[in-house]
């Protein structure tokens, strides 16, 4: 019969309906209970115990001294793209723009036996190192462009570290949230361990594609650190301080956006 | 209708003292089924997030001088806000859930719409703590998973299609169409359609999806300079991450839709409890060659 066969259908339809809004109502509830997580302190402490994993695999599986790719000159990207601050508008960096970065001085400091300060011409004439590198930002994109910079592992020699120095920090001219005018400091950091920093491939670079570098990708001095994301590459450096540990230091996370939730690692 | 109804019903009668109980799947075939749900809706909401932050793909090992190919972006018109999608290089407009979407009441522009992401508002920092925690959990879960499978030797039993199996695959495919179901002995194994599924998906989307993930990895490419090249560069790798993302999706979709054609509670009860009925034979079957 006609009717018993549409009332089959019919409550085959009902049944498939609710089970579709079944599924739907378990994915909604899904989503939702991710989004309160994600704000519950202790959970997502446990989501970032897989980031001291990360750290720990990475050392195992790539040795310490595994080099990043090098690509070849046609390899380059036509315009190096910038991100980030791209012009700092701090009244020390605009004076030192605006001179042509003539007074400029990196100061190096913290946990060594040797606090020296080196202009511009003085980084210049040191032995130098350059490399075509691939930077991969977090958000997802990359950009291959070639450095020419001091190895870091040059500058320190000079400054002999002290042994309870674990990390490099770096200090930036650039507020991320604009010139201060209350003394809020939101000024761009960075840090590094020692491995990182005396690997052959992270400088401090002044060149970028044969030229100095433009202020958009942080003139006059920025860090290269070849095998971390995009935010590990301080720009408009001009302080590096040697620390044993950087929890009393801002956030207390070891840079700017690792204090607003990234990882300290940015190696993955 | 009418008639043939009562025709069948004898036929059932007789074959309802047939029907029997096996026990399908073993516990640790169970557990690891269950964590890799939770994972792969996880990896997939927190990935959808991470994609959003730069919502563009490309194939080569740079952004800026690589081909995209799959591009989202949300333009304002004097309509409003407009949601468009570039697949190579044809726009189509997917206003209200691809480019522009809502989020708790208010149009925003963003790839992939809050309902599909984890977390739901745009938070890459949290998507990537979310992201590796449960990729650990599942590349951990899928290595116990396939040691398993090879030393209970399920693979060769189970996964593996036999000779005869494989010659069949046309009569498979035919019944895949008409959403025709094994029963009696046929329905104890997996069918070959569904072993040659699984297999591809166990041993060429999860490995790709694994690898193509690592080498976004800026240290992890290091391990062996120069490896990412054998993906076609970091962007490639990236839309690769992508594409098996969508490939497992897709089979996702599929293994659903054949759970609930084939029985929900059947199918379902012996994910959780291992029991499964076979369903009787038709008594056409008997007739076939």
């Amino acid at each position: 019969m006609t009717t018993t066969y549409t009332l089959m259908r019919a409550r085959q339809r009902q049944r498939r309906r609710l089970l579709g809004g079944a599924f739907a109502a378990a994915g909604a509830a899904v989503l939702s209970g991710c989004d309160k997580l994600s704000n519950n302190e202790a959970f997502v402490d446990t989501l970032k115990s897989a980031q001291r994993l990360s750290h720990a695999a990475a050392g195992v599986v790539a040795p310490r001294k595994a080099m990043a790719q090098e690509f070849e000159p046609s390899q380059v990207a036509p315009v190096f793209r910038s991100n980030g601050t791209l012009n700092p508008g701090d009244a020390d960096y605009v004076a030192l723009r605006d001179a042509g970065f003539a007074g400029y001085k990196l100061t190096v400091g913290g946990l060594v036996d040797k606090p020296a300060e080196f202009t511009l011409e003085q980084l210049r004439a040191m032995p130098s190192r350059s490399q075509i590198t691939r930077h991969d930002c977090v958000e997802g994109w990359s950009c291959i462009g070639k450095w020419k910079g001091v190895q870091l592992a040059h500058i320190l020699e000079q400054v002999q570290p002290q042994a309870e120095a674990k990390f490099v920090l770096f200090r930036c001219f650039d507020s991320m949230d604009g010139p201060s005018l209350d003394g809020h400091d939101s000024r761009y950091y960075e840090s590094i361990d020692l491995n990182d920093a005396n690997h052959v491939q992270t400088i401090l670079a002044y060149d970028l594609n044969d030229k100095p570098l433009p202020i958009s990708n942080g003139a006059p001095l920025r860090c290269r650190v070849e095998r971390q994301l995009g935010y590990k590459q301080a720009k408009y450096v001009h302080a590096i301080e040697l620390v044993a540990d950087f929890a009393k230091i801002r956030g207390g996370k070891g840079g700017y956006w690792e204090d607003e939730g990234y990882e300290w690692y940015g190696g993955i | 209708m009418d008639s043939q109804a009562v025709a069948i019903e004898p036929a059932l009668a007789a074959n309802a003292a047939a029907t029997r109980s096996i026990y399908r799947h073993r516990l640790p075939v169970r557990v690891m089924h269950w964590i890799n749900v939770v994972c792969m809706t996880i990896l997939l909401g927190s990935g959808l997030n991470i994609f959003n932050a730069h919502p563009t793909l490309y194939w080569g090992h740079d952004s800026v001088t690589g081909t995209p190919w799959l591009s989202i972006r949300g333009e304002n018109s004097p309509a409003g806000p407009v949601g468009k999608t570039r697949l190579g290089s044809t726009d189509f407009d997917t206003t209200g859930v691809l480019g522009v979407s809502k989020v708790s009441g208010e149009t925003m522009a963003r790839g992939f719409p809050s309902w599909a992401t984890i977390p739901g508002p745009q938070w890459l920092a949290m998507a990537r703590h979310w992201h590796f925690f449960f990729a650990w959990l599942f590349v951990v879960n899928g290595i116990a998973y396939v040691l398993y499978t090879v030393f209970s030797r399920h693979l060769v039993k189970d996964l593996v299609p036999t000779r005869t199996e494989l010659g069949n695959i046309g009569r498979s495919i035919v019944d895949h169409l008409k959403f025709k179901h094994p029963t009696g002995a046929a329905a104890t194994r997996y069918n070959v359609l569904q072993s040659l599924t699984y297999l591809i998906v166990i041993f060429v989307l999860l490995p790709l999806i694994v690898f193509a993930g690592m080498a976004l990895s800026p240290r992890i490419d290091t391990v062996f300079t120069g490896w990412v090249d054998l993906l076609g560069g970091r962007q490639s790798a990236r839309s690769l991450h992508f594409l098996a993302a969508a490939g497992l999706l897709l089979f996702v979709f599929i293994h659903v839709f054949e759970v609930i054609v084939a029985g929900v509670w059947n199918e379902m009860r012996s994910m959780i409890t291992g029991w499964y009925t076979v369903p009787p034979d038709h008594p056409a079957k008997e007739v076939r060659p």
